[in-house]
């Protein structure tokens, strides 16, 4: 019943074989085990800070120096983790994955030519 | 003498006028110079593919800091202080879901929208369908939301206070829109898109230095002299002074903004308009770049305006709330900075609210036209991508009718409640689905299904039921009373149902999806392996 509307791949491609072989699963891997953990550290460091903000007003608004806040302080935190996630996964991404993703690419796209 | 700004403020229309005039005629220049290579529908909807990673990230900045994000933000930290500053940080970190979880296996499994990789392995007709409605929901709040935004701005600027007055300026706003986006496409409203971005963080850079200079560089004297002259005092320090009554609410409203972007169709819609999925992870990287920047910058801004303009001052003009920036912007540099800040967030509305009908137009004419209505017996959709996009034109027409008319209605309503509105359907309703078909092989098509509208009518569903809609003074209907849900944002009920619905949609279906499907898209969404590619003129 599944019916695909831009047959436009396929090209007589064994995906499954494909999606089964070591390399791929090994792409796989590589990717899930860097984007997951780093994933869930984010969100449980954002939901801590709007915890704290929500329910811990007190603690936040206290002065840390002159009218700065720790409530801000944390505040920029999210910003400086955001950003440096941003750069790591960045250079993880482009060293780690993009060589191996596009050596797959290649070849499959050489075995669609041939068939 | 501030009393008197805000006077003059009013009082200089003539100026706001000529201003705006001179920013619509730039931007039809660029979108009618940006329009002559519109051929296939790859042009119409993806801008032929032929955005850099840069020139996109720059586009999704403009899309993202909407007149929610600029007059929003800064004037809800202008008198709220610190509970302003949280909706900056939901709404940046939100970009890591989208950087880390969607953006290139979207860009390389799909072609024109959202549906195009829900329905990839699943069954096309329920799954698209779903998902287009879920679009077309989520676009359709969020243009309200900008269409009322455009009525309370140009009301500040042009001294416009009459209901009749305002409802002409929407209908003048949503004209303008489909013009745009009938002769520009893609292509033509993303150019509007990064030159706006670019007047609109230079702006915010002058301004941002100028608040500090006047305050010796020093942030903490500058937030000293905003609790001066806060009627709150040092309460604008530290959170609680908006949400204080409610923090569950707030938690809600967290969950609502750091999960819906990643959901947003027109956001997603963007990462078709660069050539690889290398490029839409640049694009990425520079859009959270330029809006975490945007967002430093605002809450400079925001405290400036408190220190400068006063909040009593902003809460009085018209506008309300959302006038903090232009008011700000009065007091350092006078009328002409006014004008330009003030043009430049309506550039921003325009141009938003483009990109929204334009995601909203192809997912009705590829989604539902092309795909459910017209799809032949031998299962093929039509081919015929001229005729597509002539639905699309057409469909563009009917948005747009529909914009003003909502919006005229929408007028007076709180801009940031209908945006987060948006942000909560689209965590709810499109966020699930998309996460499960890329990284569960065993979702099916009845979870998708259960997961899609199970999550938009818990979404709508709860809105209606809240005190945001009936009961109290400042709801939508104020004559009846149906309020039994107390928080104002659905979240957190409605995301975790989403994302439990597909589950158990999944789990209790009978039949099993293509494996070779599943294989496929697994293998293309991390090689890129017969991704659309560039269109080449």
């Amino acid at each position: 019943m599944t019916v695909r509307i831009d047959d436009e791949s396929g090209g007589g491609i064994d995906y499954i074989s494909v999606e089964e072989s070591e390399r791929f699963q090994g792409l796989k891997r590589m990717q899930r085990s860097f984007v997951f953990p780093l994933a869930i550290f984010f969100l449980l460091w954002y939901f801590a800070y709007v915890l704290l903000a929500a329910f811990a007003t007190e603690f936040m608004s206290q002065r840390v120096w002159g009218d700065i806040t720790v409530g801000l302080l944390f505040g920029l935190g999210q910003f400086v983790t955001t950003f440096a996630i941003t750069m790591w996964y960045v250079s993880f991404a482009n060293r780690k994955l993009d060589p191996v993703a596009t050596e797959i690419r290649e070849e499959l796209e050489k075995a669609q030519v041939r068939s | 003498m501030i009393r008197l700004a805000a006077e003059t403020a009013k009082n200089d229309p003539v100026l706001n006028i000529a201003i705006f005039g001179a920013f619509v005629a730039v931007t039809l220049f660029i979108v009618i110079r940006a329009s002559r290579n519109n051929k296939t529908a790859a042009d119409y909807y993806a801008a032929g593919r032929s955005f850099s990673g840069t020139q996109n990230g720059f586009a999704i900045a403009g899309d993202y800091l909407s007149a929610a994000s600029f007059l929003g933000i800064c004037g809800a930290i202008a008198i709220n202080g610190y509970d302003g500053f949280l909706y900056s940080i939901g709404f940046l970190v939100a970009w890591l879901v989208a950087l880390l979880l969607v953006a290139e296996l979207m860009r390389n499994t799909g072609k024109f929208t959202m549906a195009d990789v829900l329905a990839f392995r699943l069954t096309q007709r329920p799954v698209r369908l779903a998902a287009a409605i879920t679009t077309l929901a989520v676009c359709f709040f969020y243009l309200l939301a900008q269409m009322s935004g455009a009525g309370a701005l140009v009301s500040l600027l042009l001294g416009i206070d009459s209901k009749v007055g305002q409802s002409v300026v929407i209908a003048v706003v949503g004209v303008l829109m489909i013009v745009y986006v009938l002769i520009g496409g893609m292509k033509g409203t993303t150019w509007v898109q990064i030159v706006k971005a670019v007047l609109l963080i230079l702006g915010a850079i002058a301004m941002t230095i100028w608040v500090m200079a006047l305050h010796g560089f020093n942030l903490s004297a500058l937030l000293e002299h905003a609790v001066q002259n806060s009627p709150a005092g040092d309460k604008i320090l530290g959170p609680g002074l908006k949400y204080g009554a409610n923090p569950l609410d707030f938690l809600s409203l967290g969950m609502a903004l750091v999960l819906g972007t990643a959901g947003l169709p027109h956001v997603l819609m963007r990462f078709y308009t660069v050539p690889t999925a290398k490029e839409a992870r640049r694009s990425v990287v520079w859009a959270i770049w330029l809006i975490g920047l945007f967002y430093l910058l605002t809450l400079v801004l925001g405290y400036g305006a408190g220190a400068l303009v006063g909040p009593d001052v902003i809460s009085k003009a018209p506008g309300g709330v959302n006038s903090a920036a232009p008011l700000l912007a009065q007091a350092l540099g006078g009328p002409l900075l006014m004008g330009f800040i003030s043009a430049v967030a309506f550039a921003t509305i325009l141009a938003v609210v483009a990109g929204l009908t334009i995601t909203a137009a192809a997912s009705f004419a590829h989604d539902i036209y092309s795909n459910v209505i017209k799809r032949g017996k031998d299962g093929k959709g039509v081919s015929d991508a001229a005729s597509e996009v002539k639905i699309a034109r057409r469909t563009v027409i009917v948005i747009g009718i529909l914009a003003i008319i909502g919006g005229i209605g929408a007028q007076g309503q709180n801009i940031a409640f209908l945006v987060a509105l948006a942000f909560a359907i689209a965590a709810s309703a499109n966020l699930p689905t998309i996460l499960y078909s890329l990284f569960w092989k065993r979702f099916n098509t009845r979870g998708a299904v259960w997961s899609m509208y199970g999550g938009l009518a818990a979404a709508i569903g709860l809105i209606v039921i809240s005190p945001v809609f009936s009961g109290s003074e400042t709801s939508m209907i104020p004559g009846i009373d149906i309020a039994i849900f107390p928080l104002s944002n659905p979240g957190i009920i409605s995301i975790p149902l989403g994302f439990l619905l597909g589950w158990l949609g999944t789990v209790t279906a009978k039949t099993a999806e293509s494996r070779a499907l599943a294989a496929e898209m697994e293998v293309r969404s991390l090689t890129g392996f017969g991704a659309e590619k560039a269109v080449e003129h």
